[in-house]
């Protein structure tokens, strides 16, 4: 039972910091992902639990053990890389079994590893093969296998799945969620792409600027983004903002009034001031079509644009402010561009950010 | 309507060619035609000023250049039959001239000069070569190659190395070690000769303040055992960062994360290097090696300037021989012969070092 604490972690390259103090908690088991914008650091940090980047200041604890100071290999960690990081010259099973190798473990005791890790990867028949006569799933999987036969504490993969296709992409995304739980293995799991990190994560750790803007599970980050950020982040299409000013502030209910929404009542859940301004949030998916006025609210615009996904339709809507709505609407809904549109939502699902 | 981008293509391949022309025009007329006349000439007796017109000679000139033969020579007997000692003792054997010149016994001889020679029991066995000063230039030749392309290939892997690291000032190492690449040779080769001064030089100087007095100054161009190794060790150190400058950019292709997998994986320095590094540098070995002993067969501006072959024709070499029979001697077909010569044995060794360095499938 290994649990990976990272305490105040820090990161500066001279002057400039990029890491700025992160707390972090992972348990033994947990596929936890990392995940944000390009350069937000999150790759930097994996690069650090791994021992491939200096900490510069901070605590990294891996079980009981500070790692600050501990090569790469003392760490009980293996990494997958973006790129594969497979050596050219050697084939697959060589690549497999290269930390053997160095190690001088006897012949057979690898050959037996290699062949076991090749099982749980159903890659026997290209042991043989060098890298260059591997497509990219191939090569990603032999990568795998190099890290599952170090039987490393905690897997760490540095967007692994970014070189490939995307139905590939998607088959390989499944085989790492079956691979943790077969493996009931540590996993930290860096990626910009928020389906692989809403599919597989037990845990996100949403990145941004250096600093952790949320952890919580998927649904977690899904349902009650903890600021706007993550609300935008978290989600596709992205979440609606509109600009709102706090006009009546009880002791259970808000009021937010703006010109393209108007009015609007919403339950109290942070604090805000009157005559504050703030973000109100709504997802795309939360909004529906309406004929007519009723008591949920409403934004009425023109269409402007309408993607057929077959599983929904992306329309965007030009409010009177000139500001886009983007609402995820029923596959089959009639609509064309230029016709005006009513759109109606439940104020329970409306987000509220301080701006 | 088609006419017309056919007629443009044309004058677009019209110009293409204009662009080239002088590139084309100054290459053929300096290294092509020169080329395919150093063939032409190997063949024949052509003098470089001659009244004669040229003849056809056939192979005779190669077979000049490179028919060597072994004699054993019996020692001077007595009547009796007893061995003739001289005044110290040892054997005395007839001359070897007696039987390369005019010896009817001996017709495949005629001509030739002794090279080296040994004993065996009471015989000495005689090393005979018809050209005895190209045989020389020949093996010294090959001898500076076998010294150069290890040392200077090796020494400048170990150059790269030690540079391709992040670190401060590290350019000023790059210049420093690159910089004779960029002087000319001549003036490098100069500047040594008094480094390499018997009495008063440089290197003497140094290795006499080192040992505190002890070591006795050498004159290190002007002896036989040690002229062409002096000459070796400039060259090596004059080129030595032009290869440097290769092998960095081969080891620049290779990826960072292959380090940083090695490095997870708990590999050694050493390890790195022969999983990694060596690997990743296959393909600059290839080109380095080979340039290398390219330019180290057309060894010429050093001797030329520091020994002139000498001393003892310990430092003659290929090149060098081909200059002095072509033009000083106006021998351009033997001359030509050697550059043929040259040339054969170049791009042999080429083809083998591709074959010792293909890859293995």
């Amino acid at each position: 039972m290994v649990d990976l604490r990272l305490k105040n972690i820090k990161k500066s390259y001279g002057t400039v910091e990029v890491i700025k103090g992160i707390d972090l908690d992972i348990k033994h088991g947990e596929f936890v992902v990392f995940v944000g914008p390009s350069g937000c650091g999150k790759s930097t940090l994996l690069r650090m639990i791994a021992g491939l980047e200096d900490i510069s200041d901070g605590d990294l604890y891996i079980g009981d053990k500070r790692c600050n100071d501990m090569q790469p290999n003392e760490r009980g960690i293996a990494m997958v890389f973006q790129s594969y990081a497979l050596y050219p010259h050697m084939t697959s099973y060589e690549n497999i079994a290269f930390g053997l190798t160095l190690a001088k473990r006897p012949k057979a005791e690898i050959e037996k590893k290699v062949k076991e890790v090749a099982g749980i990867l159903q890659m026997e028949d290209l042991l043989d093969r060098k890298p260059a006569q591997l497509s990219g799933g191939q090569r990603q999987r032999v990568a795998i296998g190099r890290a599952i036969i170090r039987q490393p504490d905690v897997f760490l993969f540095d967007e692994p799945l970014s070189n490939l296709d995307a139905s590939l992409r998607m088959d390989m995304r499944m085989e790492i969620g079956k691979l943790h739980a077969d493996l009931n293995a540590t996993m930290v799991y860096v990626t910009h792409d928020q389906v692989e990190a809403m599919t597989l994560a037990d845990k996100i750790v949403v990145l941004n600027d250096g600093y952790v803007q949320q952890v919580g599970t998927p649904m977690e980050l899904f349902h009650n983004p903890a600021n706007k950020f993550v609300a935008g982040f978290i989600g596709s299409p992205k979440m609606n903002f509109f600009e709102v000013k706090i006009i009546e502030v009880s002791e259970n209910t808000i009021t937010v009034d703006s010109l393209d929404i108007g009015a609007i009542q919403l339950k109290n859940k942070l604090q805000f001031e009157l005559g504050q301004n703030a973000i109100l949030g709504i997802r795309p998916q939360h909004l529906v079509r309406q004929i007519k006025n009723e008591e949920t609210g409403q934004i009425t615009g023109q269409v402007q644009l309408v993607e057929r996904l077959g599983t929904e339709t992306i329309v965007n809507v030009k409010l009177k402010s000139g500001a886009i709505v983007i609402a995820s609407l029923n596959q089959d809904i009639e609509i064309a561009r230029g016709e005006a549109l009513m759109l109606g939502f439940v104020s329970d699902d409306l987000h509220l950010f301080s701006t | 309507m088609r006419k017309k981008p056919t007629s443009k293509l044309r004058q677009t391949t019209a110009a293409g060619w204009g662009m080239a022309s002088p590139a084309i025009v100054l290459m053929s007329l300096f290294l092509i035609v020169p080329f395919i006349l150093a063939f032409g000439f190997s063949f024949t007796n052509q003098r470089l000023v001659s009244p004669n017109p040229t003849e056809y000679v056939g192979t005779s000139n190669f077979s000049q250049l490179l028919s060597f033969d072994i004699l054993t020579i019996e020692p001077k007997k007595a009547e009796s039959g007893q061995l003739i000692r001289d005044d110290d003792g040892n054997l005395t054997y007839p001359r070897v001239r007696k039987f390369t010149r005019k010896n009817p016994n001996y017709p495949e001889l005629k001509g030739m000069k002794e090279w080296f020679s040994w004993s065996s029991g009471d015989d000495r066995v005689v090393m005979l070569a018809k050209d005895v000063i190209f045989i020389k230039a020949l093996v010294n030749t090959v001898v500076f190659v076998l010294i150069v392309a290890p040392v200077q290939g090796g020494l400048a892997l170990l150059l790269a190395l030690l540079i391709n690291q992040k670190m401060r000032f590290i350019n000023i190492f790059r210049t420093i070690y690159f910089m004779p690449v960029v002087m000319s040779i001549i003036v490098v080769s100069i500047l040594w000769r008094f480094i390499y001064d018997g009495d008063d030089g440089l290197l003497n100087n140094l290795l006499s303040i080192l040992s505190f007095g002890y070591f006795e100054p050498i004159d290190w161009l002007g002896r036989t055992d040690t002229a062409l190794g002096s000459i070796a060790a400039m060259s090596i150190w004059q080129a030595v960062g032009f290869h440097m400058v290769i092998w960095l950019s081969g080891l620049q292709t290779i990826p960072a994360s292959l380090y940083e997998v090695a490095d997870i994986e708990g590999a050694t320095k050493w390890q790195k290097f022969r999983y990694v590094t060596w690997p990743g540098l296959r393909n600059t070995a290839v080109l380095v090696l080979i340039v290398i002993t390219m330019q180290a067969f057309a060894l010429f501006s050093q001797v030329n300037v520091m020994t002139r072959g000498g001393p003892l024709d310990s430092t003659q070499t290929l090149v060098y021989q081909a200059v002095i029979r072509g033009y000083e001697k106006q021998d351009i077909a033997g001359g030509s012969a050697i550059s043929v010569i040259l040339f054969l044995i170049v791009l042999s060794i080429s083809l083998f070092q591709r074959y010792l360095t293909r890859e293995k499938t």
